[in-house]
């Protein structure tokens, strides 16, 4: 059933859409091999649900061609689905339902039955809300549950729309735990985000888009390092004054803000050598680049989410 | 099957679950039928008050059958003197006082109501005739017996209960189709169902199916009701009413998909679902007849699929028409039913602008 390690689990090529005079995407190719985690990370309105939703069949290509584990899909392809699994960004639930009813619904279309559910809702955290009607479900709560439900028939594939959208901070990083356990099993995770550290924390590669094109593609790490951006170190102001600063060697620019010293550097271990030499490391922060550094790069623009 | 019974289960929880839609399916249309069962059951004349004076021997001296027949007639109590009695007749606690004087029977009644009065006189009259004939020990040379006629105007309660049935039933399968489809498009769980093995053709017939169950439910509970509390009584081919409340159902539930087709909201499907059944109900006649409504109305009535379903139910379940009496209605039904659907089929969206 499963496919090989290493072989193409999506294949993307020249994928566009148009919605009357607005191009939705335009032009997007990419590849997602078998158990990587892939993001789509991009603002509102990038495009980024538009290509998951051609990706999934859901909708018809205006040009281009997806291959989903070697399939077409579209017009809408039975043998396939049973092998993906579906987050879509609603919470696309029956009414009146609890969440255990739900999750057992959900298995019984494809052929799961109940006992399978119910690991799956342990599994998401959701036993002790398993007679709560969705309606009653927490954002973080129905997520996980959208999620279980994805998942309950154990697809080789499985969609994530912004899975995290519109829930709390505290909530978004427990998600996190639960989404990066997703490709233990080698499963393939195409998820969309318009967080940047959420990209960050749980891709393996990213696609940034932004108006319906694919800027860059590849790991988070890459991209930042492709950047040859300046880490940014700050100091106590008592501790280090700012002509001190400016006299160690690889620092490039010292602003003193107020609060702190700011040391700009692109040889963030010689500086932090230096500094530790002359033992003001008490209360330092390192900021790297980040990922919103690379859009800003891309874009000319600031990321705006 | 799985499929079918999951998608069919979590259809029939939703329901049982929506006061809402519990309310407007079952108890609303309920509360009409206890209402005009209750309002309207007086028909049936109510007994004659008749004051006895005294021992009136005429009425003691009866035979067993003639006193049932008596006692059918008139609500007999007793006074000591004939001047308390007529006093009783004159303030209006009863209709007529009688009393025995030697051989003859006196009634004094009123002619406030001419129609009791008339039956007061005419019973008395009968009884004492009777009597006298008994008296004389010859056999009756004339006799008389009756036979009733289905008058075509129906009791209250043999009318309203179709016609009540079928409003029950237009509603909660305009409603239930137009708030599935409308909540489920704005829900995305149309495109999460598209993304599942499940066909288009298990969700629609696990729908269709249990809207059918509900109805069926609503015809049992209705004619339980009404058989037991009103007096109800159903002809002969009551049972064709099943098949034509799944063609009816069928073709309200067009209704809703057209409905649902159309709204941008759940509320608005809901909201113009009503707006298209409850007129609907008024010119199909499920509140009252149409019998002797002017021409231009009869015709508009005819383009609704209710009035077929009411005319069809009304004939096989109180007017004791034959199974074939149904045929016509089903076919229209279906036919509308297919009709609408195909309409609502152009205009349906997958998912909500």
């Amino acid at each position: 059933m499963s496919a090989v390690a290493g072989e193409a689990a999506i294949e993307v090529l020249g994928l566009a859409k148009r919605y009357g005079d607005l191009v939705a995407v335009d032009d997007v190719s990419f590849t997602v091999g078998t158990g990587e985690f892939f993001g789509i990370l991009g603002p509102n309105g990038a495009g980024k649900t538009t290509t998951l939703e051609m990706i999934e069949g859901l909708r018809r290509p205006d040009e281009g061609e997806v291959r989903l584990l070697g399939e077409p899909t579209w017009p809408r392809n039975p043998r396939l689905l049973p092998r993906i699994g579906v987050q879509l960004q609603a919470s696309a639930f029956f009414e009146r339902l609890t969440a255990r009813e739900q999750i057992r619904t959900f298995a019984a279309l494809y052929d799961v039955g109940p006992t399978r559910a119910d690991e799956w809702l342990e599994q998401v955290g959701l036993t002790e809300k398993a007679g709560t009607r969705t309606e009653k479900l927490s954002g973080g709560q129905l997520q996980r549950l959208a999620i279980a439900c994805a998942l309950v028939h154990d697809p080789e594939v499985v969609f994530l729309d912004e899975p995290t959208a519109a829930i709390d901070p505290q909530a978004r990083r427990n998600l996190w735990d639960l989404l990066r356990s997703l490709n233990d099993a080698g499963r393939t995770v195409v998820l969309t985000t318009h967080y940047m550290d959420e990209a960050e924390a749980l891709c393996d590669r990213v696609a940034i888009m932004d108006r319906g094109r694919v800027l860059q593609l590849d790991s988070p790490a890459a991209l930042v390092r492709g950047l040859d951006a300046p880490v940014r170190i700050s100091v106590a102001p008592q501790l280090l004054p700012v002509e001190d600063a400016e006299r160690i060697t690889g620092v490039e620019a010292v602003e003193h803000d107020g609060s702190a010293v700011v040391l700009t550097t692109r040889v963030p271990s010689t500086v932090l050598t230096r500094l530790a030499e002359l033992e003001v490391l008490e209360g330092l922060a390192v900021k790297a680049a980040t990922l919103e550094d690379v859009f800003l790069d891309l874009t000319g623009r600031e990321y705006r989410a | 099957m799985t499929a079918f019974r999951a998608v069919a289960l979590a259809i029939v929880k939703g329901f049982l679950r929506d006061k809402m839609s519990m309310f407007f399916a079952v108890v609303f249309p309920l509360m009409f039928l206890v209402l005009f069962g209750g309002v309207f059951n007086y028909e049936s004349s109510p007994k004659i008050d008749l004051v006895e004076v005294g021992d009136v021997a005429l009425v003691d001296g009866l035979s067993a059958g003639a006193k049932d027949a008596f006692d059918q007639t008139f609500a007999v109590t007793h006074a000591a003197s004939l001047d308390a009695a007529v006093a009783t007749v004159r303030k209006g606690d009863a209709d007529a006082a009688i009393e025995m004087s030697g051989d003859t029977l006196v009634a004094h009644y009123t002619q406030t109501d001419q129609v009791k009065a008339a039956i007061t006189q005419g019973t008395l009259d009968a009884f004492v005739n009777g009597a006298n004939q008994d008296a004389s020990g010859q056999p009756p040379r004339y006799t008389f017996r009756t036979e009733r006629v289905e008058d075509k105007s129906l009791k209250a309660i043999q009318f309203v209960t179709p016609g009540l049935l079928g409003w029950a039933v237009a509603m909660s399968a305009a409603f239930g189709a137009a708030a599935t489809l409308q909540g489920w498009r704005n829900s995305k769980l149309l495109r999460r169902l598209q993304l599942s093995p499940v066909s288009a053709r298990t969700v629609v017939s696990a729908r269709v199916v249990v809207t059918v169950l509900i109805a069926l439910l609503q015809m049992a509970i209705f004619v339980g009701l009404g058989m037991s509390a009103f007096g109800l009584q159903l002809t002969g081919s009551w049972w064709m009413a099943i098949p034509l409340l799944v063609a009816g159902t069928l073709s309200f539930m067009s209704l809703g998909l057209l409905a649902g087709a159309l709204a941008k909201t759940q509320e608005g499907a809901v909201n113009l679902a009503n707006f298209l059944v409850l007129p609907m109900a008024f010119l199909s006649g499920s509140f009252f007849p149409l019998e002797g409504s002017p021409d231009w109305l009869q015709i508009v009535s005819k383009l609704m699929p209710l009035r077929h379903l009411n005319d069809g139910m009304l004939d096989v379940m109180v007017r004791g028409q034959g199974p074939g009496a149904a045929l016509a209605p089903i076919g229209i039904l279906l036919a509308f039913a297919a009709v609408v659907t195909l309409i609502a089929v152009r205009l349906f969206r997958w998912e909500a602008d």
